[in-house]
This record gives structure tokens, sequence and C-alpha cells, in this order.
């Protein structure tokens, strides 16, 4: 039995084509993959992401504890702020990537993919028994306490005070939901119901990302889809989600990330602290960066019309198989296939010339500057 | 509700044939189209190959993913719908005129009479 999220009837009503994604019932699409797209690019879309995983970490070691099992530094963010980190297993593997936010003086939040909650936890429990002074440190999987929608779009900022209004009341002070600068997260009240509202997104737009109890998300569902009615909102489903983050070449895990893939593979070493003390991978992690790594992610671009590439499509250059495709599509934005894959490194230099394999014939491609599309 | 005109045969797998003096044109369904939205490449047979019915001959891919296209009947490719490769988009917008994919001659037209009905294949997509 599929999961189901408390916008499950919404999606219904709006006529959704439905997959299952991860063990949930969630829309791919509502009409179009590339319109909804277009819509977050130009105008604004609304995403239910309630099957994420949210995971409360609590305590007067809660710092340290979260610095020994992230790449990223925790001490960077004060309350009200949020960072992109990635946990490792002791090979550098990627067990997760993951948005940190500290809510106040030790209370942090972890946003985490839905495919990873039981791993995570299971990895974060473990991690804690080891932990000194674990006695100190609260953890909590509160994943079925919440739902969540993103907003996402450049003229999301145009509407969404309307439909939260007032000022916060926890995390960042801020005097109205615009008001908030990226990676920051507030406490606003809507209808009288707590919700966390984050600057943060995984389309490459501005845009906002609530996270609350059932039914006041379902009221923001419906509050933005009629404040935004008039700036050409849409519903968008995983579809649009995927084409999004792809042309911005944001991780996917389970494409560009899987246990046996480090950060630094990853081209994620921006988000690995070396030198904020100990963490796990990180002996792994400092090899990496320092002496190379043996395959890296590439983005690239079809340069012949061709078939869009899609994962598991072999990557070719010298007229070697030298790695695979890990994300593929038809950009929207761009109309024409792109992607990204695992090649070793001395392919990865942007300008060279690979091939990508489709169904047999090979098709010529390039290697290009991550994002594979900028405004 | 998808459009199902009344003087084509379908597949099972989607696909209408129209038929002309031994020769078949192929294409995919309303229905079809409306599930895969977003057509953006075609790889249609080449002209002079032999299919057989049931045989997957040409691909067709949306944003999120590729399809098969199964061939209906059997025979020899004559024809192959260069304007809907050049822009995919017409199978979305046309699926039974310009958005057809290839004409075949009919190499065992008995085959016709195993396709569904406009009645049969409307049951079948649920009207």
């Amino acid at each position: 039995m599929l999961r189901r999220t408390p916008l499950f009837s919404a999606h219904e009503k709006l006529g959704a084509k439905l997959v299952d994604f991860e063990g949930w019932e969630m829309p791919v699409q509502y009409t179009s993959i590339t319109d909804e797209h277009l819509a977050v690019r130009n105008a604004a879309g609304i995403f239910d992401i309630s099957h994420m995983g949210e995971i409360t970490v609590s305590g007067a070691v809660a710092v340290d504890f979260l610095n020994s099992v992230l790449t990223n530094d925790i001490r960077k963010i004060g309350p009200g702020e949020g960072q992109y980190t990635l946990m490792c297993n002791e090979r550098g593997g990627t067990i997760d990537d993951l948005y940190a936010y500290s809510l106040s003086r030790g209370v942090y939040f972890l946003i985490v993919n839905a495919s990873r909650v039981q791993a995570d936890v299971a990895w974060l429990q473990k991690q804690a028994a080891q932990f000194h002074r674990s006695d100190q440190l609260y953890m909590t999987d509160a994943s079925h306490n919440y739902a969540a929608v993103a907003v996402q779009g450049p003229r999301v900022k145009e509407f969404i005070d309307e439909c939260i209004s007032g000022s916060s009341n926890c995390a960042q002070r801020v005097s109205r939901v615009t008001a908030l600068k990226k990676n920051q997260i507030g406490g606003f009240l809507f209808r009288g119901h707590d919700v966390m509202v984050s600057r943060t997104g995984y389309t490459g737009e501005d845009g906002f990302e609530i996270v609350g109890n059932d039914a006041p998300i379902q009221g923001v569902w419906d509050a933005v889809l009629e404040a935004g009615k008039r700036f050409g909102i849409k519903p968008c489903g995983l579809g649009a989600r995927d084409t999004l983050r792809t042309e911005v070449c944001y991780p996917l895990y389970g494409h560009e990330l899987n246990e046996n893939i480090t950060p630094i593979e990853a081209g994620l070493g921006f988000f690995v602290s070396l030198d904020k003390g100990d963490f796990v991978g990180r002996a792994v992690l400092a090899e990496q960066k320092a002496n190379g790594v043996t395959k890296k992610c590439v983005a690239f671009k079809m340069t012949d019309k061709s078939a869009p590439p899609r994962p598991h499509y072999p990557i070719w250059a010298n007229g070697n198989r030298v790695g695979e495709v890990v994300s593929g599509t038809q950009s929207p934005s761009l109309n024409l296939g792109i992607g990204m894959g695992y090649v070793p490194p001395e392919f990865a230099k942007p300008g060279t010339a690979i091939e990508i394999e489709i169904r047999g014939k090979r098709s010529a491609a390039v290697t290009v500057q991550k994002p594979i599309y900028k405004k | 509700m998808s459009d199902i005109p009344a003087d084509l045969k379908y597949a099972r797998s989607h696909e209408w044939v129209r038929v002309s003096g031994g020769v078949a044109t192929v294409g995919i369904s309303d229905h079809a189209q409306h599930e895969l939205t977003d057509v953006v490449f075609l790889e249609l047979p080449e002209v002079g190959k032999q299919v057989k019915a049931g045989e997957a001959c040409a691909v067709v891919e949306s944003v999120k993913t590729a399809s098969d296209i199964y061939s209906p009947v059997s025979g020899e490719i004559t024809e192959v719908n260069k304007a809907a490769v050049d822009n995919p988009a017409v199978v979305n917008s046309d699926p039974y005129a310009g958005g057809w994919f290839y004409k075949i001659k009919l190499s065992n037209p008995s085959e016709l009479n195993s396709l569904l009905t406009p009645e049969q294949y409307g049951e079948q997509v649920g009207g």
C-alpha cells in the first residue's frame, strides 16, 4: 500500500498523474512537465514535498554531535539559518544529502530525502550511541508529523506575504516572509497554526519551503494556488522537479549520490569542511581532496540532435567506454538533451568532447560548467 | 476524454492504423499522446525495413521517459514522417493527422482483423 500525503485529494482533484515514488503515491505531473517547468522558471509553481523526512536533534551536545556526522560545519549557522550538508559513512560514501536548520540554540531540524529517512535515522542512532555525552542528546524522527510544500519561481515574492501574513515568532525574526534571506528559516502563524518557512528550494529559482502539520499545509496549498493565480502559478509534479534540478545540477540521492559516491566525487567539496575537526568519512574526503579522485560527476549537453540522455546510458570518450549517465532529460529551458554522469577526471574538464550511447548508437555531447542552465 | 476517430483500427498498445490500398499509416492515439505528454523526440524505422506485427520498431521520447512503439501490422516500411521528426510536438497536437509515424505496405492484411475497433479501444482506455 502506497503512502499518501495530506495533499493527495488535492492532487486527484487537479487531475494529477500519480506514480509510486519511493513508496509514496505522488504527482509526477498535472498537465505537462514542460509547462510546469516553464511556469517555475518564468513565474511560479507549487510542489507537494510532504514525503520528505524531518528529524529533530537537540540538547547541549547537539552541535558537536551534528558536526561529527555531517560534512559541513554546522557552527557556520546561527538560529534561524540553514545550510546544505551531507552525511557520510566511514568510506566517505554518502548516506544522505540534507538541509540542516538551526531553530534556536541547541535545536536543529534536518530535512532529509524521503527514500533515506530510515537509513538516516538508523545511522544517526548508531553514531549517537557511540557519542560521548549522548545522555545530553535528543533525537526524534518527526517525519510523520509534517507535511510540506515548496513554492518556487521569480514571482513568488510578489504574493507569498498575502498567503502567510505577519511577522515571524521564532527562529529568524523578520517582519514578513519575504524579509527572509536565502537559507533563513522563520516560524510564522498561518490561520492560527505554526508553520516554518525557509527561503530555499530545489529548482534554481527564488522561493520558499513551508513545513507544518497536515491542516495548515493543506490550507497553504489552496491559499498559494489562489493568490498565485494572477501570476500564472501552476501545481507542479515530480517530473518538473527533476528537470528543474537537473538543469541547475542539484544532486538527487540515488542518482548523483549513493553510499559508494563521496561528496568530493560528486563535486560537492564546497559543503565539506575539512578544517572543522573530525567527522565520519573525513579521512577519505581529505585524501581525495589532496590527491584527487578516480571518478567525477560532470554535467553535459548533447551537441547533435538526439534522443534525450537517460540514467545508465554509457558515456564514451576517445573511442572508449569511460562512464555512465546518472541523470538525463530533455531540458525544457534549453530545448536540448542534458545530463550528468561519472567519468574519470581526465574527461571532466568543461569543453571535453564525449559521446552518449543511446540504444546502441553514440551521439555527440560536450561536458559543460555547472550549472547547465543559468539565467 | 480522449478522441478516438471512428474510421481507424487500434492496437492494445495504443497505436492506430489507417488503411488505404494495401498500405497502412501508423501513429499513436490521442490517449497515448496524452499519457506521454511533451513528446520531444521520435526515432522511426528505416524505409525498406521489414517489420513484424508486435515488433518494437519506433521510439517516442517524452521529457520523462522513452517508450517503444509496436507495429500493429507486418510489412515493409515505405515512408516515415520526417516533419514529425523535426517537430515532435505535432504528435501531441495532431496525433491522427500531422503526427503520423510511418507507412507500411501490408504483407498480411488479415492481421487487421485482430486489431481493435474504435468501440473496443474506447472500452480499453475507459472512454
